[in-house]
């Protein structure tokens, strides 16, 4: 795989796994997923070719080129406040 | 600390709350009930003589040196059997108790060799300082009847000598062995005058028997019988400093014994909250590496990578390595290079490497191998608890009914704690293990898995699915908890998918190739058996579904209630000493330190604020990301503290592609590790034993490293990373790491009452520590979880992409010796080699008939990625159709055959899973060969040129 195709198959994956929610719900959390986690070179290259992206994938890539804010759709993108101890996500 | 003995009780400490007041030589004490009059007596200073007793290790009884005297009682009885009573009056010496103590020792000292001042123990011996005790001035008997006086030496072990002749045989080498390791490799053998140690072999040495070196036979041996090499070569310390362990994530505390600043032995200390005591084969012994004599203590630079190195100073190395930095980043734009974390490194060092990315490179492009061992912990986790780390401690495991390990080998990985899970299933807990291979817990001495469910590799959500179908299905679930504590709703959408019938361990066992009744009997256990405790390693988390693991583990614990009190819980074994710290440092790339997001304004401010710079608010690139630019083009340049990535993470081709297309490689570590063969410049690092600083294990337990000797090269890898700040035009002027500390705790939240003088007071702290929770915070989600309700998540099982076939028909897996830590850069570098001198391919014996392999020959290991060699170890251990091996020698390139394949939510490499073929070979593969040579040539340095 190449770095766009790598891209390209990490966006499928993560939208194969979120895909047992509802639609909609799917569709945002993969935004949401790719918001918080992915370096805006990674982000504007599937922003500038999105060829092979399945459905939910596809859809949640327009969402962010359109600068929808998808919001949190699951806890691992909630992260703690600037005083807060509560949450970690320690590997 | 001066040198002295640690303190011995003589007896293990009673737990009882009801208390017990006596007297002893006429001083009240009070105790709690089942404490030994031997202990009581030590509670008040009193040191009863003893020889057999130690307080590591169950009474015995046996040496008849600790008698008493007790008012009303016949006889003299043993001080360590005996327990306080109340109102009990006890008299320690008397001329009775004397003479009879005198009898008993002039008997073990007629036979014992009388070369004191020659002995290695001489100083620091209990017989000796018995002898003295008792008031022995001579022996009635002589010393020319028959006796053991001429034995043999064993030293067969390479970190310590058995010498027979000195031993009194006390059996407190053949009881630590049971009861402290688990290993039952000792026994006495023989009868009366006939009695001895043995290591029960053929050939009755050490190294050909079933010991594993963890030195707790050495630790408590009263006499010379036992002794470190090191110790009778080097002489007894004069001085100790405790410390903590830089193997793996349990976290050891030891004590460095010293002589100067030459490093006597390590010895693990009692008061050590994660070990109690023990230890295992590597932070006993396998510290030889910080003298080895391939460690680079000189800077060294050089144009590109076919050239030699060239010895500079570190102010030539420092102005060099930022001048690079600023080119690239003047020609490819500020996000083009980036850094890696250590998670052997300190919390200090940590967190200023990702300070220095941060406010220096103007980037977030930091990451740290946690992306590539329990990153989908991380994510898991928290998505269903709302924060990932183990709900924990070790102690925990004392009260554990049930335990389910999977994906972990912890006698190997995590072997002190191993040795804690192994005691308490000899105590009568069972275990299930879900494994692909038939792991040492499975069966070994006195322990058998009620249920071994070895399953397909890459099975792992299908499994535990079908596990909690059967909770679900057959009324195991504990409503009520669920109820209180977890989301109802998502509950019953989660019970609803797992209660389909396309999640039953019937339907799904041509998937996951495990017996339907065994994995039923399996969940029934963990749902019903008392306190159920998932303890789970990289087995679960390297899989392109690792992250869907942890939630599938999360689940089943909620639905069990299986959390929020002691001896419960889900416990990611974690792999290196300091990752917890690591990724609390805010070594990932989307947050900072305790765990705020990058992009939140108000927790960039206050570190913009704190650091006088402005902070990037989009996340960095991740390790793998990292290498995918750099082969694009857009990431030139990189600094890597402490860690091997060319050898670590997967896909050898593809990360050393990454490498050569980078015009700048800044590698900092001890020797010139496998990264290194790419590097540019080179920054020699210093060992934990060379700084002060703290790790965090896998319990959230901050512990206090110490400085006992100078740095090699001159600087702790803190200063390093300070310099090289300061030549990118930082204005940092840290003068200990505990500034460094003062700043962490301002910036963030869950260490805000953490400082170096609280840690030396408490000896250690498990986060948060803050004005809530002053002493910190051992266990988590007690009455609730952290941040509200529990959340089940349903968990699809999705395939692996990576498909066995014709042409790749076996699956591999891989994983860690006891031996050997990670790459090896450090325990081959050590006597460890003795056990472990190379990689192996572990492979059932019907695949191995298939193919016409013979055990111990060179086989070809092939994947789509490429191919390998190495010898083969035919075992059963494996199961038919999948073939095991370690990454530990560089020699083998394991990671030549793995893929770039990675978990959905974090990109967290699958290792545990490559479709493979194993064929016979001749020899080393073109990339073997090629890669000696490019090694060969990469690791040549310049010879100085003579000053005029």
């Amino acid at each position: 795989m190449n770095g766009q195709e790598r891209l390209i198959y990490m966006a499928n994956q993560i939208a194969r796994n979120l895909g047992a929610m509802q639609h909609d719900h799917a569709v945002a959390a993969v935004a949401d997923h790719i918001r918080m986690f992915w370096d805006p070179r990674m982000k504007a290259k599937v922003f500038a070719d999105g060829a092979g992206l399945s459905p939910i994938a596809a859809a949640a890539i327009e969402m962010l080129k359109q600068g929808v804010d998808p919001g949190h759709q699951t806890r691992a993108t909630e992260f703690n406040a600037v005083d807060e101890t509560g949450g970690s996500d320690a590997g | 600390m001066g040198y002295e003995r640690q303190p011995d009780f003589g007896t293990p400490a009673s737990s009882s709350e009801e208390q017990v007041t006596l007297t002893i030589d006429g001083r009240p004490v009070t105790v709690p009930a089942g404490t030994t009059v031997m202990r009581a007596a030590a509670e008040i200073g009193t040191a009863i003589p003893k020889l057999c007793a130690t307080d590591s290790l169950k009474q015995f009884g046996s040496c008849r040196l600790c008698l008493v005297e007790i008012d009303g009682a016949r006889g003299t009885p043993a001080s360590c059997t005996t327990p306080v009573a109340p109102g009990m009056t006890v008299h320690t010496q008397t001329p009775r108790l004397q003479k009879l103590r005198k009898g008993v020792m002039e008997l073990y000292i007629s036979d014992h060799p009388l070369d004191c001042l020659t002995c290695a123990a001489n100083g620091d011996c209990e017989l000796q300082d018995q002898a003295g005790a008792v008031g022995l001035r001579d022996v009635r008997y002589g010393y020319q009847g028959a006796n053991h006086l001429g034995q043999a030496k064993d030293r067969s072990n390479p970190y310590f000598d058995f010498e027979s002749s000195k031993c009194i045989v006390c059996s407190r080498c053949v009881r630590a062995c049971e009861e402290v390791q688990g290993t039952f490799a000792l026994t006495i053998q023989g009868r009366g005058f006939g009695s001895k140690v043995s290591a029960g072999t053929a050939d009755d040495d050490f190294l050909s028997s079933e010991c594993v070196s963890c030195g707790a036979c050495v630790q408590a041996c009263p006499t010379a019988t036992l002794s470190e090499k090191s110790l009778i070569e080097i002489g007894t310390p004069e001085r100790s400093v405790v410390t903590t362990c830089a193997y793996c994530g349990v976290g050891c505390t030891f004590r460095a014994e010293m002589r100067g600043e030459q490093l006597v032995r390590m010895v693990p200390w009692k008061d050590g909250k994660a070990n109690r005591g023990h230890s295992c084969v590597k932070g006993r012994f396998a510290w030889g590496y910080a003298q080895h004599e391939e460690r680079i203590t000189r800077p060294m630079i050089r144009a590109s990578i076919d050239q030699p190195w060239q010895e500079v100073s570190w102010e030539q190395a420092f102005a060099h390595a930022a001048s690079e930095l600023k080119r690239i980043q003047a020609k490819y734009g500020q996000r083009s290079i980036g850094g890696i974390t250590s998670s052997r490194c300190t919390n200090e060092e940590t967190f200023l490497v990702q300070k220095l990315i941060r406010a220096g490179f103007g980037n977030n492009n930091v990451d740290t191998c946690a992306r590539v061992c329990h990153s989908p912990t991380g994510y898991g986790l928290k998505t269903t608890f709302g924060t990932s780390a183990g709900t924990q401690d070790f102690d925990s495991v004392e009260h554990t009914d049930v335990m389910l390990v999977i994906g972990a080998n912890p006698t190997d990985a995590h072997p002190v704690f191993g040795s804690r899970m192994k005691k308490r299933l000899r105590e009568g807990a069972k275990l299930i293990v879900i494994d692909p291979r038939r792991t040492d817990l499975v069966r070994s001495p006195h322990i058998e898995a009620a249920h071994h469910l070895p399953l397909r590799p890459g099975t792992n959500v299908a499994v535990l699915t079908a596990m909690a179908h059967v909770v679900v299905t057959e009324g195991l679930a504990d409503e009520a908890f669920i109820r209180e504590r977890c989301d109802w709703d998502e509950y019953r959408d989660w019970a609803e998918f797992v209660s389909h019938e396309r999640n039953s361990p019937e339907t799904l066992a041509p998937v996951t190739l495990v017996d339907p009744a065994e994995l039923r009997a399996a969940a029934r256990l963990y749902a019903t058996g008392g306190n159920g405790a998932i303890y789970y390693g990289l087995g679960v988390t390297e899989h392109s579904q690792g992250s869907s693991t942890v939630m599938a583990i999360a689940n089943l614990a909620m639905a069990t209630g299986n959390i929020g009190r002691p001896g419960v819980g889900v416990n990611p074994l974690r792999g290196q000493n300091n990752v917890q710290g690591a990724c609390d440092m805010g070594s990932f790339p989307h947050e900072l330190s305790g765990y705020r997001h990058i992009s939140d304004g108000a927790t960039r401010a206050l570190f913009e604020q704190d650091w006088g710079v402005d902070l990037d608010p989009e996340p960095g690139l991740r390790i793998p990301n990292m290498l995918d630019a750099a082969v694009d083009g857009s990431f030139k340049a990189i600094y890597i503290q402490g860690e091997d990535i060319l050898q670590s993470d997967p896909d050898t081709r593809h990360v050393s592609a990454g490498l050569a297309a980078m015009e700048c490689v800044i590698v900092q570590d001890l020797f010139l590790n496998e990264t290194a063969n790419y590097a540019h410049i080179f920054l020699p690092g210093s060992t934990f034993l060379e700084k002060d600083g703290t790790f965090t294990n896998a319990e959230r337990r901050i512990q206090p490293v110490r400085k006992v000797m100078t740095p090699l090269n001159g600087y702790a890898d803190w200063e390093v990373t300070q310099e090289l700040a300061r030549a990118m035009g930082l204005d940092w002027n840290y003068a200990h790491p505990g500034e460094i500390m003062d700043e962490i705790a301002r910036l963030t939240p869950s260490f805000a009452g953490v400082n170096f003088r609280r840690l030396d007071e408490a000896g250690s702290l498990q986060w948060p520590v803050n004005e809530a929770a002053p002493q910190g915070t051992p266990t988590m989600h007690i009455d609730g979880f952290v941040r509200g309700k529990g959340k089940f998540v349903v968990t699809d099982y999705v395939p692996t992409d990576e498909k066995t076939g014709p042409r790749f028909p076996l699956l591999l897996t891989t994983g860690r010796i006891l031996s050997h830590y990670n790459v090896g850069a450090q325990t081959r570098r050590t006597a460890n080699t003795a056990w472990h001198p190379e990689d192996r391919l572990e492979i059932h014996p019907v695949d191995a008939e298939d193919r016409g392999l013979k055990d111990g020959e060179w086989v070809r290991l092939a994947s789509r990625s490429g191919e390998t060699t190495l010898r083969a170890l035919i075992t059963d251990r494996v199961a038919p159709g999948v073939v095991y091996t370690t990454f530990h020698h560089p020699a083998t390139q394991a990671n030549v055959v793995t893929t770039d394949f990675s978990d959905w939510a974090t990109n967290c490499p699958e290792y545990k899973v490559t479709a493979v073929q194993v064929t016979p070979s001749n020899g080393p593969t073109d990339w073997q060969e090629d890669y000696e040579a490019l090694s060969e040539r990469s690791r040549r340095i310049a010879p100085l040129e003579a000053a005029e």
